[in-house]
């Protein structure tokens, strides 16, 4: 049978993750330092552990509510009261999801009707291009630069805005780039995204994971904003539970129930094992995250200072557990530099083209592996990059 | 340990001072004026590796005593408590709350050792009103290490 016949077009069309041709490149080969993970190098903390096996135990495996666990929608909306400074009702204004990347499908496919514009920052998660095509709108990229520490300037977002655009997705800390958004810029973005009356997806998994002296700040605090924005946020990065598949979203009821109407039947609801540990992270986390925290920021100090000291610039990333070095010097392609540095010093990193043509010329590096692993990689880069 | 110094020599004391700067992003003369100084003024009492007995080919025993005590006035528990600590075979000894005094551990290289020590030292002393030993069965962690052999799969190489 011809199955390329039978599969849709708009699958058809989304290219294959330049991430998934690296991984099978790195998977045969042993003794691999890899910087190449987007996860914590931490298991979830035992008390999350427990508290999953625990709600095992007592035999809780039915459906939840297709909203989630309304305790766990209540913590959530203290949480994020607490964290994030805005106030969103449990009963109708929170959705717990299969991680933020169902949210985020969830809200292009409640949001865009084909041929609307979805404009977003790159370099970014590798899910955001295909998932906006997935939704039939159409994709608006706005590179941000090195010069600009990654961060979205409202000036170049405002020159790709056309009538057609009807939402902006936003995710500081970014991941490829650990970039954080100056509070003055963002200010700019939020009357923006008011004047040409956007919705705005902002993730936020990696909001915890900041190192600066100023707080994280989310748009949807400023003013005119929570009526437009959904808050998308989880459970993966600050609490390392990548495999709970954990995620929420938050946002006026209309938007919500729109969400909703696609997750009900999609997915039901998330996993009830994951929401209990979910729930016990939320009500008794913190000091296992701050622990977690304080260590990734003693490692990027480490990675970045190195990667100085050998000659390759890397600005010191706000946020997240990656750093995005700058290897144009070096006369070769993301791609040319990964593989070489792979055969040669078996070190994985990244291509950062593999987060958009904007990342042409950067390598994400995963710091959140040992230090013991990061000093090792570091050598060995170094000494890769001595013969370049 | 809010120190992030201390906190990483807890984990890694091998680490030497250069390495202990290298991943705390110091300077490495402040931290060798700094451990000198603990180590000067008793912050940092020693330094040991924590060894899982069984596979080092140890028999050795160790055992839990529960030590009720006359305080005596002045220095309440202080004085006998010191007493019992100096021993070699305490590794070590606690002031509790509850039921008794003292929590002392004893290492020794087997059953009788610690029986002997016991009954000949611990309990002829005067101001030690009873002991209770338990014997350690088996060890799961110690000094926040987990004793476990299984390791678990790990991450994917390359993700998203």
């Amino acid at each position: 049978m011809d199955y390329s016949k039978k599969i849709s077009k708009q699958v058809a069309g989304i290219p294959r993750s330049g991430i998934r041709d690296f991984f099978e490149l790195v998977q045969g080969r042993d003794d691999v330092i890899s910087l190449g993970v987007g996860e914590p190098d931490f298991a979830t903390p035992w008390h999350i552990r427990e508290a999953a096996i625990y709600s095992l135990e007592k035999g809780f495996t039915s459906y939840t509510s297709n909203l989630g666990l309304l305790s766990l929608r209540k913590a959530i909306s203290r949480y994020v009261d607490d964290f994030f400074k805005v106030n969103y009702s449990a009963d109708s204004e929170i959705l717990v999801t299969v991680g933020v990347s169902e949210a985020i499908d969830l809200a292009l496919r409640a949001l865009i009707n084909p041929g609307e514009e979805v404009v977003f920052h790159t370099p970014c998660y590798v899910s955001y291009l295909p998932s906006i095509a997935l939704a039939y709108g159409v994709p608006v990229e706005v590179p941000t630069k090195k010069e600009d520490n990654f961060a979205l300037r409202a000036d170049m977002l405002e020159a790709a805005i056309t009538p057609q655009t009807r939402v902006l997705m936003l995710n500081f800390p970014t991941n490829p780039t650990g970039a954080v958004m100056p509070v003055d810029e963002l200010e700019k973005i939020a009357q923006l995204c008011v004047k040409n009356d956007l919705i705005v997806l902002s993730d936020e998994i990696y909001c915890e994971l900041c190192y600066g002296e100023d707080e994280h700040v989310s748009i949807a605090t400023m003013p005119g904003m929570r009526e437009r924005t959904i808050l998308l946020h989880g459970f993966s990065k600050a609490f390392a539970m990548t495999g709970f598949r954990l995620g929420y979203a938050c946002a006026p009821a209309p938007l919500i129930e729109a969400m909703m109407k696609i997750h009900q039947y999609a997915m039901l609801c998330a996993p009830m094992t994951s929401q209990a540990a979910a729930l016990e992270a939320l009500e008794n986390g913190e000091a296992a995250m701050l622990e977690m925290r304080e260590s990734y920021h003693q490692r990027r100090d480490f990675v970045v200072g190195r990667l100085n000291e050998i000659g390759i610039e890397c600005h010191s990333p706000g946020g997240a557990f990656y750093v995005f070095p700058d290897i144009r010097k070096f006369g070769l392609s993301s791609q040319e530099f990964a593989m070489r540095l792979l055969e040669a010093e078996d070190v994985a990193a990244v291509p950062g083209d593999a987060f958009g043509q904007a990342g042409e010329g950067f390598l994400r590096c995963c710091y959140a592996t040992s230090l013991d692993e990061l000093k090792t990689a570091m050598d060995r880069i170094e000494r890769f990059v001595a013969t370049l | 340990m809010k120190d992030p110094l201390l906190k990483l020599l807890k984990s890694k004391a091998r680490f030497s001072n250069a390495e202990l700067a290298e991943a705390l992003s110091l300077q490495v003369d402040a931290v060798n004026d700094q451990i000198s100084q603990w180590e000067g003024d008793g912050t940092i009492l020693g330094y040991q590796a924590v060894i899982d007995d069984e596979k080092a080919g140890e028999m050795g025993v160790a055992a839990f005593i529960e030590v009720k005590l006359t305080p005596e006035r002045g220095g309440g528990f202080d004085r006998l408590a010191m007493r019992i600590a100096r021993f070699d075979q305490v590794s070590s000894c606690y002031l509790t709350s509850g039921g008794y005094d003292l929590m002392v551990v004893v290492e020794g290289q087997g059953l009788r050792d610690v029986a002997q020590f016991v009954s000949e030292k611990l309990s002829t002393l005067d101001g030690v009103l009873s002991t209770a030993t338990h014997f350690r069965l088996k060890a799961y962690k110690e000094n926040g290490f987990i004793f476990e052999t299984e390791e678990p799969e790990g991450r994917l190489p390359v993700t998203p």
